[in-house]
């Protein structure tokens, strides 16, 4: 696959003398559609088997959420041939070990083992892919129910500021579109799923022609191809899974809200929709982010962190997904810190961009660290962070598992001017402005607000 | 919308579709991989400075970390001492001010970073091979000439203390605070964490940052660890002008505490710290542990992945898998210089909170007998085959080599760790059990609703029980 090379579209100030990155793939499709991609990788001698399904929680129906998350729970209780528990016993014999994540568009699944257990991994993780139904049962489903309402508990309810996302989703997405609710679903939606709800979701959406599987670490080409193709190969060709037709959502005007929780500060959450991931202005997004927060000198740090010591930190993302993204501004005020006054410094900072764009010297730190960034991602090939998800990540939202000169070539060939212009069309007054401020401090939160009542 | 935006055009043929394979037998593993740990050539500057340089083919990268062998146990009455100084160093160094110092880091897309440890200081450089002679001129100026702005000293004071306040909102926090003075008191330094508390904090002055600085940042307390895509005839120069004589003199260092092992806990007890309305319990039963110095080391490491250390261990197996009471259950052996803690945790169910407290003890009594031998071989295994991971990225393998020399151990201790771990045998694991695992001197600490699941705790009569508000850990809270 031939890489594109952009030319270098602005005369950085220093740009960085590095090779090109790539990383070198063998790419495969077997007869029942599934999409196999490998890489060798020997630096230390341990193999990863990386799958994603493509289906997430923006698949589920309302009433149902928090689905795709309890379903990626099941994938490790069992399956035809390999009973309840063994995935995580056999893998541990061969120093490796299982995990997954579900996010709205995607589920993976990470299968690691040592050099010597790979063709063991591609059993298991196969074996789930052609028979999870054999060893399903309603107790199954129940036991990891209760698992998956702890992990809730542990990372929404018992955690400061914990409601934050549920509640800027819900506000951001109208109901009945797919990113309304968070991943982790509903506690009531979680009681109400049934085991037939996981028979159809499986047959719906499990299939090879849905999934994508990547082959990393110390491999032998030739030898890892003959097994993907013994162990995968039958797997028979699923349905092709239902189209969503999605509306780009909107919001009509800003809608101010305000939460009380067990915390010492207030925090203001800004929330715009902003470009999906990939789409033109999602790097530029990205970019903004990185000239806003992130450093001592960014712009919103320096104002409310260093100079004015009003916040305790300030951050700025750009979270872009397949059907839409999110940028977030989050600050946490020093205590009894009216959040107006926060608000009233974001807003100059953004106005002042808007207006003029921002010095290259600013831009190009931000680019150079992005670039850094991208050697660290070629040290590992596992996990959620290794080459073997991101070979992954870039094939299922670009088509192109190698995408990694092209995604740095985005930053590159960012103007200043760029980042005005993103923010005068994404940063509007159409936003959400969440505060969440101490147990009986309402008055702290932005004028206006009203009392938000989370749903999921 | 289609979900997948796949290119029609395919990198390889189709493949044919091959016979079906014989499901009822798993794959058998294969010989295990041959796997040679990093052994770094030992080095010195011109001011004995000692380098641990591990050459790394690959990816362009380098990660040079300086180490100091002092750290929060040293703060004395300054709690909180070392990691205030740390903080401070790259806040402003040699010609930098705090601001400049952050734009020259950022824009040579590099990462510089400080911290403190019980026992150690740290100065560590994450850099592209590209921007590794400005990365090395930056670091060592942080390192060597922090100029402790009074301006931004205050202002990091002032996070500081934001930042202990903010703990009362994490009952993960809170309990790890009064964990460490249930197992260790006020006299020991592993009763406190390193972060200070309010009032310390606000008692710290600049010159105490600076006669801190100046009394542990000596070559003879410190080590250089090296690790990346570089050959050192080519590096040897650029180390000896950032940190040889010229730039730093040389020193011996100067003695600091030396932190004696802590009496065992007493007789089983029960803390119990109301956070209202909690939605779960956060579990932390501990007593002390072992050094790393300890000839159990790798009994240890055994014992404890069968107990809490994976995801097959029994407590995970038990609390998540079993019961649901919890998302994930473990235990850990923090080994320090002197004995550090043992710690089984998990935040659990509210309304299980007495039952999933039953289950650890059930789990402690049950490890010290006798353990199958499928189990003892697969724990043996996986933490044989993982050891290879960390070695994977520069930032890893630094880790590995720079631990063993903060421990005084051999640098080649690593070549042992796989026949280490495989020659525990069944006895040897009975007998750490029943050293280690005393279910009947323990601290239990609960941070929960106590209104909700006191009368069970109190019920399950594990030990007199002693209820707390957060306000009595943290002390009160700011106003």
């Amino acid at each position: 696959m031939r890489r594109l090379l952009l030319a270098l579209l602005f005369a950085p100030l220093a740009a960085l003398a590095q090779p090109a990155i790539s990383v070198d793939y063998e790419r495969f499709r077997l007869d029942n559609g599934l999409d196999v991609i490998l890489h060798r990788d020997a630096s230390v001698p341990t193999v990863t088997v990386n799958t994603w399904y493509h289906v997430g929680s923006g698949r589920e129906q309302p009433g149902r959420t928090g689905f795709a998350h309890l379903f990626e729970h099941l994938m490790f209780e069992g399956s035809g041939h390999v009973p309840e528990g063994a995935i995580d016993t056999w893998l541990e014999e061969a120093g490796g070990g299982a995990n997954g994540s579900t996010t709205r568009d995607r589920t993976n699944y990470t299968t690691d083992a040592a050099a010597n257990g790979l063709e063991l991994a591609l059993y298991l993780d196969a074996d789930r892919m052609a028979s999870l139904l054999d060893a399903m049962s309603p107790e199954s489903v129940d036991g990891q129910r209760d698992v998956v309402k702890n992990e809730r508990r542990q990372s929404y309810e018992n955690r400061p500021y914990g409601m934050a996302f549920s509640v800027l989703g819900q506000t951001l997405y109208p109901p009945g579109h797919p990113y309304h609710w968070p991943t982790i679903g509903a506690m009531e939606d979680l009681t109400a799923a049934s085991y037939q709800d996981v028979v159809d979701f499986f047959r719906t959406y499990y299939t090879p022609n849905n999934a994508s599987l990547v082959v990393a670490g110390d491999i032998d080409l030739e030898q890892t191809r003959q097994w993907v193709e013994a162990w995968y190969g039958a797997i028979p060709r699923g349905p092709e899974p239902p189209l969503q037709p999605i509306a780009t959502p909107t919001l009509e005007r800003e809608r101010r809200l305000v939460l009380e929780d067990a915390v010492q500060l207030p925090r203001l959450y800004l929330a715009w929709h902003s470009p999906a991931r990939f789409a033109p202005a999602d790097a530029a997004m990205e970019a903004l982010a990185g000239v806003l927060a992130g450093g001592k000198n960014r712009r919103l740090y320096k104002r409310l962190v260093y100079d004015l010591e009003i916040a305790q930190d300030v951050s700025a993302f750009q979270s872009g997904d397949l059907h839409s993204g999110e940028f977030y501004v989050i600050a946490t005020a020093r205590p009894g810190v009216d959040l107006d006054e926060i608000e009233a410094v974001i807003a100059e900072e953004i106005a002042r961009l808007q207006a003029e764009a921002p010095d290259g010297r600013e831009l190009q730190r931000v680019v150079n660290g992005v670039e850094a960034g991208f050697l660290d991602a070629l040290e590992t090939i596992d996990g959620f962070a290794g080459k073997a998800d991101q070979l992954n990540s870039y094939l299922f939202f670009t088509g192109t598992p190698d995408y990694f000169e092209e995604d740095l070539a985005r930053f590159r060939a960012l103007a200043p001017r760029d980042l005005s212009d993103a923010a005068l069309t994404f940063l509007t007054d159409a936003r959400v402005a969440l505060s969440i401020v101490p147990e009986g401090a309402a008055a702290l939160a932005l004028d206006c607000s009203e009392t938000a009542v989370p749903l999921f | 919308m289609r979900a997948l935006l796949l290119a029609l055009l395919l990198a390889g043929p189709a493949v044919a579709q091959p016979a079906a394979p014989n499901w009822d037998t798993r794959p058998a593993l294969a010989e295990a991989p041959a796997f040679a740990p990093p052994l770094p050539a030992g080095h010195s500057l011109s001011n004995g400075l000692p380098v641990l340089f591990v050459q790394k083919p690959g990816v362009p990268l380098a990660q040079i970390n300086l180490l100091v062998k002092t750290g929060s146990v040293d703060d004395g009455d300054l709690d909180g001492l070392a990691d205030f100084a740390a903080d401070m160093m790259d806040e402003g160094a040699g010609e930098y001010s705090a601001l400049d110092l952050a734009d020259a880091v950022d824009f040579l897309g590099i990462s510089l970073g400080t911290g403190a440890g019980l026992h150690s200081l740290s100065v560590q450089l994450h850099a592209p091979l590209s921007k590794l002679d400005e990365g090395l001129a930056l670091m060592a100026d942080v390192a060597l000439r922090p100029t402790f702005p009074e301006a931004d000293l205050e202002r990091v004071r002032t996070s500081r203390i934001t930042a202990l306040e903010q703990r009362r909102d994490e009952p993960r926090a809170v309990a790890g605070v009064a964990l460490a003075q249930a197992l260790y008191g006020d006299d020991h330094p592993y009763g406190r964490l390193g972060l200070g508390e309010p009032a310390t904090v606000t008692a710290i002055s600049r010159a105490d940052l600076v006669a801190f600085h100046e009394r542990v940042l000596r070559p003879g307390n410190a080590a250089l660890v090296v690790v990346g895509a570089v050959d050192w005839a080519g590096l040897q120069p650029k180390l000896e002008a950032a940190f040889g004589a010229a730039a730093w003199p040389a020193a011996e260092a100067v003695p600091g505490v030396t932190v004696p092992d802590a009496p065992q806990v007493g007789p089983r007890s029960v803390t119990l710290i109301d956070k209202p309305g909690a939605a779960q319990s956060v579990v932390r039963i501990g007593r002390i542990g072992a050094a790393r110095s300890t000839p159990d080391y790798y009994a240890l490491e055994v014992l404890n992945t069968i107990l809490g250390g994976s995801f097959t261990s029994r407590l995970n197996q038990n609390l998540r898998e079993r019961n649901g009471y919890a998302y994930g259950a473990r235990s850990t052996f923090e080994y320090r210089p002197a004995a550090g803690p043992f710690i089984a945790y998990a935040d659990v169910q509210t309304d299980v909170t007495a039952p999933a407290l039953a289950e650890f003890f059930n789990e402690f009594e049950a490890i010290a007998e006798d353990v199958p031998s499928s189990e003892l071989a697969k724990a043996r295994d996986y933490l044989a085959l993982s050891f290879p991971e960390p070695f994977a990225t520069v930032s890893g393998t630094a880790a590995m080599v720079g631990s063993l020399w903060l421990y005084g151990l051999p640098p080649d201790t690593y070549a042992e760790y796989t026949t280490g771990v495989q020659a525990v045998t069944a006895s040897d694991l009975a007998r750490v059990a029943h050293e280690y695992v005393d279910p009947e001197r323990v601290d239990v600490i609960v941070v929960g609703d106590r209104a909700a699941i006191e009368a069970d705790v109190r019920a399950l009569d594990l030990g007199p029980v002693t209820t707390l508000t957060i306000a009595d850990v943290l002390g009160p809270a700011a106003e």
